[in-house]
Order: C-alpha cells, then sequence, then structure tokens
C-alpha cells in the first residue's frame, strides 16, 4: 500500500501518479486521505486519477491544521500499514510530514524529486546544499514518509470508468492545545514563474518599490513579461507577492532567459535559478557572486544600464 | 518567567562548496562552518521574549566537538547556557530530533522551544515539528511575529498562500522565518563575558540513544556542477550594453 495526502488536489493527481507506480512494482495498492468539508467529488476524482481506495474523514477542522492532521494521518497509517506515504511539499505539507514521522518513529525524506524502487528498497533523491548536490537516500525501515513538491512528476489523465473504494471514517480529534484565530489570503498576482520562458527579476539594488517599473519595461521589451525577485523584495519589502520570489525557499524555476538586477548573487537566491538556459547579471559591484553565475554581465548602476538595455534590445527586436 | 531552548546547527558555509571534478562530490573538508543563519533569528527572537518575561534561554546543539566554539557565539549574543549532544555516525532527523527531545526533557519545565524554520544546509525543516510531534505539543510554523506572554504564545506564521495567526498554550515549538528580526552582534563585552557561561555536554547513553538506528541513510551524494561563460561587460557603458544585446540576439532569445 502507498498512501498519498495533499493539501492541494493538482499535486495530489501527481502523486497519485507515483504512488501507482511505485505500488504496481510491489504488486500493491494506492490510497489517498481526504480530510475535510468540501469533499464530495474529490474522492471520485482520486480514483479516476489512479487510487484503487480513499479514505474521506469529514472532519470538524475547519483550516488546515499539523496537529489534527497528523493524528488522523497516524490512524490511517497504523491501520493500513503502507511502505511509503506520499505528502505534498507546500508548508502544510512540510510541517505535517515530520510530525507524522516522529508519531510513527518513521523516516521522513523532504522535497523528493526522484523516488524508485531498486530490488526491495525505496529511495528518494533530493537537492541539498542550496543546489551543489544530490542526496540519494534509503529508508531502512517501513514506512518511509516522502514530501514532494509540485511538478515533480506527471499526473494520470482522468480515467472516468475507473472503479475504486470509498470508505467514510469518522474519526474523533483529540482536543489540541492550539488554536487558529485567523486566516487570511496572502497577496497574489498569479505569476507563474515554473513556466515562464523568460525572466526579469530584480533584488535589493532597487531603491524603491516604484523603481520596479524600470524591469517591467525590460520585461516587456524582451517579451517575456514575468517578473521574479530575491527574498527580501517579497518577503520584507513585500514590494511583489510571493509569487514573484525566486530561490531556495521561493520558486525553483528554469527559464531560457534569466536577468538578475540589482540581485548579488546569494546561494539560495541562485538554488531557485541556477537550472535557466541563459543567466545575465547586472549588478554594480564586480565582486558580486552573482557573476559568477552568469553567462553575461554588466557592471554597472542599473539606473543607468537598464533604459540603454532596453533602448538597444528595442533596436535589435 | 520563561524557560526558552533554542535549537542551533553548526552547518558548512554553503556559499563556499565547490563540487571537485574529478570524484563529482561537492568537498565538504575544509569549509568554513557557522551557525545555521535563521537559528540566530530564533535566538534573537528568544532574547526578545526573556527582555519582555525573564526567564533563562539554553542553547542545544547535536553536532560535532568543534561545534562548542560556535555555541560562544550565541552564549555571547545572549543565551545563558548551552548544551552539546555528539552526533552519532549517520545519525538522521530521526536520531537528531528524538536526541533534541529527550534533551528537552532532560533539562525539565520547558516553556518554548524555538528553531529556524529550516536549516542552511539540508533545507528540510523537519526538526521542529518532529520535536513538537515526539513531545506532542503545539506547533507554530513559519512564524514571521510572535507575541508571548505567561503561559502562552501567539505567531503570525507565513504558509505561503495564507497568513494564519495561531495561539498556544505552553510548552510548545515555535518556528521562525528570516524576516521575524534581525539578529544583534555581540558587544566586545559581552563575547568576554560568555567565556563565564556553562556548556553541558551530554552523552548519547545518557538520553538513552546509543541503540537506536537511523531510519535514512544516505546512499550516495552527487555534486552538482553549474558552468556559466561569465562574461562580464564594464567600463563603457553604452558599448557593454550593445554587446550584451549582441549576445542575446545570437542565443535566439530575442524574438
Ligand atoms: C535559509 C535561507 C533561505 C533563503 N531563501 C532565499 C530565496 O529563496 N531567495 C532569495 O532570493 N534569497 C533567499 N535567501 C536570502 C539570501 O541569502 C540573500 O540574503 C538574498 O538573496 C539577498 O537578496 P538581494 O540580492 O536582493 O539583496 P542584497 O544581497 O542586498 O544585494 C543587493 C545587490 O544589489 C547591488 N546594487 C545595489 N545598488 C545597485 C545599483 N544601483 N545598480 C546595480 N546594482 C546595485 C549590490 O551590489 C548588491 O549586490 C535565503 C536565506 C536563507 C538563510
Ligand atoms: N543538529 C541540530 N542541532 C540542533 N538544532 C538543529 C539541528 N538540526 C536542525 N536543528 C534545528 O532545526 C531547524 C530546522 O533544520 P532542518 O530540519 O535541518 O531544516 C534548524 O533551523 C535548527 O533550529
Amino acid at each position: 500500500m502507498v498512501v498519498i495526502f495533499s493539501d492541494i488536489k493538482k499535486i495530489g493527481f501527481e502523486l497519485i501518479a507515483k504512488a501507482r507506480e511505485l505500488a504496481d512494482k510491489r504488486g500493491k495498492k494506492v490510497c489517498a486521505v481526504v480530510i475535510g468539508k468540501d469533499t464530495g467529488t474529490m474522492a471520485q476524482e482520486y480514483i479516476q486519477r489512479g487510487a484503487d481506495k480513499v479514505i474521506v474523514t469529514g472532519s470538524s477542522m475547519e483550516h488546515f491544521n499539523a496537529e489534527d492532521v497528523s493524528d488522523i494521518l497516524e490512524k490511517v497509517v497504523r491501520e493500513e500499514r503502507p511502505d511509503v506515504v506520499l505528502i505534498a511539499s507546500t508548508k502544510d505539507g512540510k510541517e505535517l510530514a515530520p510530525r507524522l514521522a516522529s508519531k510513527l518513529d518513521a523516516g521522513c525524506i523532504s522535497d523528493a524529486n526522484r523516488i524508485y524502487i531498486e530490488g526491495d528498497s525505496i529511495l528518494a533523491e533530493r537537492v541539498v546544499y542550496s543546489g551543489n548536490g544530490v542526496a540519494v537516500e534509503q529508508f531502512s525501515t517501513l514506512p518511509g514518509i516522502v514530501t514532494v513538491p509540485g511538478k515533480a512528476f506527471d499526473p494520470l489523465p482522468a480515467d472516468p470508468g475507473r472503479t475504486g473504494e470509498i470508505v467514510n471514517r469518522d474519526i474523533e480529534l483529540k482536543p489540541q492545545r492550539s488554536r487558529i484565530m485567523d486566516v487570511q489570503e496572502m497577496r497574489s498576482e498569479g505569476v507563474n514563474l515554473e513556466d515562464a520562458e523568460k525572466i526579469v527579476s530584480c533584488g535589493r539594488g532597487f531603491k524603491s518599490s516604484d523603481d520596479i517599473k524600470l524591469i517591467k519595461e525590460l520585461a516587456q521589451v524582451l517579451k517575456g513579461n514575468t517578473l521574479g525577485c530575491s527574498r527580501p523584495i517579497a518577503a520584507d519589502l513585500k514590494w511583489l507577492s510571493e509569487d514573484h520570489w525566486v530561490g531556495l525557499s521561493g520558486h525553483k524555476v528554469k527559464p531560457k532567459l534569466y536577468v538578475a538586477c540589482g540581485i548579488s548573487g546569494q546561494i539560495q537566491h541562485v538554488a531557485g535559478m541556477r537550472d535557466s538556459g541563459v543567466i545575465v547579471a547586472i549588478n554594480k559591484d564586480a565582486d558580486a557572486p552573482i557573476f559568477n553565475s552568469a553567462d553575461y554581465g554588466i557592471v554597472g548602476d542599473l539606473y543607468q544600464v537598464l533604459p540603454k538595455l532596453i533602448e538597444a534590445i528595442k533596436q535589435k527586436m | 518567567m520563561m524557560n526558552i531552548i533554542v535549537c542551533a546547527k553548526q552547518v558548512v558555509d554553503v556559499g563556499e562548496i565547490k563540487v571537485n571534478p574529478s570524484t563529482n562530490k561537492p568537498v565538504l573538508e575544509g569549509i568554513p562552518k557557522k551557525i545555521s543563519d535563521i537559528d540566530k533569528n530564533a535566538l534573537e527572537e528568544a532574547i526578545r521574549i526573556k527582555e519582555k518575561l525573564g526567564g533563562k534561554i539554553t542553547v542545544m546543539t547535536v553536532g560535532p566537538p568543534d561545534a562548542k566554539e560556535k555555541i560562544k557565539e550565541l552564549l555571547a549574543m545572549g543565551a545563558d547556557e548551552g548544551v552539546l549532544i555528539p552526533r552519532p555516525q549517520g545519525a538522521d532527523y530521526h536520531i537528531v530530533s528524538k536526541l533534541l527531545s529527550k534533551g528537552i526533557e532532560k533539562l525539565g519545565n520547558v516553556d518554548l522551544v524555538l528553531c529556524g524554520e529550516a536549516s542552511i544546509d539540508m533545507f528540510s525543516g523537519q526538526v521542529g515539528p518532529r520535536i513538537a510531534g515526539f513531545l506532542d505539543w503545539p506547533q507554530l510554523t513559519y512564524s514571521f511575529k510572535v507575541e508571548a506572554e505567561a503561559g502562552k504564545v501567539k505567531a503570525h506564521r507565513n504558509m505561503g498562500d495564507r497568513m494564519v495567526v495561531t495561539e498556544a498554550s505552553c510548552p510548545a515549538v515555535l518556528t521562525v522565518t528570516k524576516e521575524i528580526n534581525e539578529p544583534r552582534l555581540p558587544s566586545l563585552m559581552q563575547i568576554l563575558g560568555s567565556a563565564r557561561k556553562p556548556i553541558h555536554e551530554w552523552t548519547v547513553s545518557e538520553l538513552g540513544m546509543d541503540k537506536e538506528p537511523a531510519r535514512v541513510l544516505e546512499k550516495d551524494l552527487r555534486g552538482v556542477k553549474m558552468e556559466r561563460k561569465n562574461i562580464v561587460f564594464k567600463d563603457d557603458m553604452d558599448n557593454a550594453v550593445e554587446q550584451l544585446a549582441e549576445k542575446l540576439a545570437k542565443e535566439g532569445l530575442l524574438g
């Protein structure tokens, strides 16, 4: 048995596809867990995407809460005895998986982008040291828990004819010592960095949020139109919403062209864009580490470089 | 009075790592070590809580003997004492977190445990929630604003698409983001004064963990090289811009 849980349906489909492959190799089944109130069609959809069984717990939980969800999954894992539990690597999943692992005394591998079986062993690979290495890790006891980022695996197409078992379970939640007081949607500009072909990013080299119009214009003339940024621009200064944030703790991108303006090029930023096709850097400090990670660079004040560059590119388009 | 533990990890400075071209492995020996960045934010937050409510801060590390030097930096910043637990060969997150949990139990009467959202070398974010799970305590992860008062704590948490405010009664585990504060730099007086603060060394067997097998084994570690052209234009700006536009056109990126 392979158990999957995702707070986001789309990643749920991707996890099921991987779970299907692992389960088939070991002659086992795929079980998805669905928690919450609006679970009506989700169980059906999971089955159409490859699950054999869906456990639905219509719990009283109003918002995602790692304490409750780990208690629910602990019960499911003890009953179903899976070899592997796949959990979406969203922030919810990332706080859930290790809590669950400790309750089960289980191993947990975070942010795996490959999971496979070799002989009797289950292995997973993950990026470590900010992109300088890939660790190959193996579970020595089962179940093993793995968190998986979005888009690591392709979902299976929906098969409306597929059937499976849907089990409704009432799992009583124990009183928790934490309480969610407020939940607010974060500002999002609906940017899709992962699929962008050209990304122009800004960092703290910009003096004010108003100046971001300079790189917006560059993005426009490049016909890229996608803006990225370093962590401080989104997380500290909040000049752009967090869906623009590139890096280890933000989005991993691989456009054909990545332009970093006023970004120093700390390894945590580079970790998010090191797979880009061509990397261009504009920075006034000739010693900025970004130049080591770039194909082309201009040493200069971005306030002088950008208007000139925009003109030069316009001439060539 | 708050009895606070800050979990701090000694890491290699990831910015300094190079990949050895002949073995295709990251070279980890001889790389400068430091306290993982966000753990200093965790300590800064603990100091602010202590300044408000009084109490004691203990820094706890599972790591090699040389981590003692780095713990001293945290004592200089404002922690009251340190605990160093040796890291067993091949220890995984199960072992490291359980050692920390047992250390927390041994210390006793703890109100808050603070961790970083993730360590800069492994970036897993496992240790905080694992400790909370072992101890069956509430966990307030990704906190960017914390308000503590006697017996309870409230955190504003960055959950990516949502901002969540969670309140919990103590004892609780908090993990903090880089944005929560600016860690202070110790004064010379504090650096000198930290020499008198104790660093206790506890053994793995005294925490009852000497026969514990790892759940995850590292089978291999491959290096990932990044090769770039590194063509940099400086000096004459008009010429630099022209040359860059030319290169981009040649790469077929101006279509
Ligand atoms: C665990 C962890 C995770 C992290 N995750 C991420 C992440 O996902 N993404 C991320 O980006 N960061 C991340 N960081 C932060 C990262 O380490 C850096 O602090 C951050 O990337 C720096 O952002 P910056 O380059 O915009 O700012 P700075 O480092 O301040 O650099 C600004 C640059 O602008 C240049 N500059 C200034 N003025 C001008 C001008 N007029 N013209 C041209 N250039 C100018 C300066 O020379 C400098 O190089 C993380 C850190 C940690 C510890
Ligand atoms: N060996 C360790 N000793 C003490 N604290 C640790 C250790 N490893 C991780 N931590 C804590 O757990 C946080 C998250 O680390 P990680 O789970 O490695 O991403 C760190 O920021 C530290 O606060």
